[in-house]
């Protein structure tokens, strides 16, 4: 009867935890969300402005419009593989639905990259820019393109990996490939043009220079959003048909 | 004359044993032909052929050894298993009795963790928000309550986790013994809880190795020996018949 209002309170009351969980005992707590990607840009400022001399102005916005939303994807992908392994207890003794666990992981990741827009924003003050007006739809758009791309791939990542843990080896490696593989740190721009068809192969490359265009330039491209929503859409579609095939077994292999 | 609220009929589990895949890549790759066959035989029974109705308000206890099949029983009630041959028909909501801790989080207060063991079994926030002061009062943990439950005793864990279950209204309540834990005069208190949802007609399925309990509280028990039901009838016959066994052996 009222099932959806209780699966929404399950969500609420997980994401809750994570949030709460992620600060307990930490005095600093929300400035370390930060401190993280803060220091990435850093580091390439200091690499690629500082010794090799590239060519970019307002370096450093670049990097953090790149990087925030970077940290959303790699944290929520690098925390799934253990997402069942660690509610063993509760999987193996209650029916619930356990798809709401890596759910409310992604949301909480979600949240904190929303809490550092904040901080993009006074970045983009102190280059004399300014948030735009398109924000305000913009926004919304990508963040739900992500949320389903991440969640899609957290799921069959947390299923898979109940069966085959080297999956958690394989994700790390393939995160941190990505990483180099995704417009962020260089601009698109700049990918030799035998190379340049690669991009459309990346999953999280549309999203990413999305976010940018929309921090930096205030602009959103009809195109590359349609784009990021089919493979979030194709993300979903496939964690969920491998969750369904496997969740039944989770409590024989926990 | 009722429908039963808990049926099985013929029903076999047998899991695969997955864990003997961990001789790694060197392995499968070595011996592929072994692992083949071992794969293939690699199945162990946990449940064969088991047949049982419980009735609405019953108190239906499972016994036997170590190992014989009663836990995978448990989750074959509670839904988070599936048997491999046969069917089961569950009717009504499933409330398990956690073992110590599980469902729990140690860096969450008393009240955040009850909270979350709530929508975990199924209710909504307001519903467990509304049973909150009755769950604090059973629990009898006092400003306890407030604080992160890993500096909790077992026997408050155990409070805790029976405050819990006890208060969420269950419609079928799977208890695997953990009335062992607590000091005396709590077992008693959850014992006369026990005793007062058997009263409200609650059904009740409860696994335990004391004889005293079982025969305290249950109309019927499955003896489980096996895999198999090695016997299932009125509580006094089969503890008897168990009891014996064990003495033989």
């Amino acid at each position: 009867m009222n099932t959806l209002q209780q699966y929404r309170d399950l969500i609420i009351v997980l994401t809750h935890k994570e949030i709460k969980l992620r600060y307990k005992n930490t005095l600093f707590g929300y400035l370390w969300s930060i401190a993280n990607p803060l220091t990435f840009s850093l580091v390439f400022f200091l690499a690629f402005k500082i010794v090799m001399k590239i060519n970019m102005e307002d370096y450093p916005l670049f990097l953090i419009a790149g990087l925030f939303p970077w940290q959303w994807f790699s944290n929520s992908l690098n925390a799934s593989s253990d997402l069942f392994l660690t509610n063993a207890s509760i999987i193996k003794k209650v029916n619930f639905a356990r798809n709401a666990i890596p759910l409310a992981t992604v949301l909480q990741d979600m949240i904190h990259f929303l809490l550092s827009i904040p901080v993009l924003a006074v970045f983009l003050f102190g280059y004399r820019k300014a948030p735009s007006l398109v924000w305000v739809w913009g926004i919304p758009f990508l963040l739900l393109a992500q949320l389903i791309l991440v969640y899609g791939l957290s799921l069959l990542i947390a299923s898979i990996n109940l069966f085959f843990r080297d999956l958690q080896k394989l994700v790390a490696i393939l995160v941190t490939l990505t990483f180099y593989c995704t417009p962020i740190i260089y601009p698109e721009t700049m990918i030799p043009g035998q190379y340049q068809y690669l991009i459309h192969l990346n999953p999280v490359a549309p999203l990413l220079i999305g976010w940018r265009d929309l921090f930096l330039h205030g602009k959103i491209e009809g195109s590359r959003l349609l784009v990021s929503f089919f493979f979030a859409f194709f993300s979903l579609a496939a964690g969920y048909a491998v969750y369904r095939k496997l969740s039944w077994k989770f409590a024989e292999v926990l | 004359m009722n429908t039963p609220k808990i049926t099985f009929t013929q029903v076999s589990k047998s899991y695969a044993l997955y864990h003997h895949m961990a001789g790694g890549i060197k392995n499968i790759l070595l011996h592929p032909a072994t692992i083949l066959e071992f794969l293939r035989n690699s199945r162990f029974d946990a449940l064969r052929d088991i047949s049982f109705d419980i009735f609405p308000g019953e108190t239906f206890g499972i016994i036997g050894r170590n190992g014989a099949g009663k836990s995978t029983t448990l989750g074959l009630i509670a839904g988070v298993l599936k048997p491999s041959q046969g069917q089961i028909l569950v009717r009504g909501r499933v409330s398990p009795l956690l073992e110590l801790g599980a469902g729990f989080h140690p860096e969450l207060t008393g009240k955040e963790n009850i909270l979350l063991n709530g929508v975990l079994l199924g209710l909504t926030r307001s519903e467990v928000r509304q049973r909150m002061p009755t769950i604090i009062d059973f629990s009898e943990l006092g400003d306890f309550i407030d604080q992160p439950i890993r500096i909790y005793s077992s026997g408050m864990l155990a409070r805790l986790g029976f405050a819990v279950i006890a208060n969420l209204n269950p419609d079928i309540l799977l208890i695997d013994e953990v009335l062992a834990v607590g000091d005396q005069r709590f077992q008693k208190k959850c014992l006369d809880k026990i005793m007062e949802f058997k009263n409200s007609r609650v059904t009740i399925v409860f696994v335990s190795h004391s004889m005293d309990e079982i025969l305290r509280i249950c109309d019927r028990v499955a003896w489980i020996e096996d895999h198999t039901i090695r016997m299932l009838g009125g509580a006094i016959e089969v503890t008897g018949g168990y009891t014996r066994s064990l003495a033989l052996s």
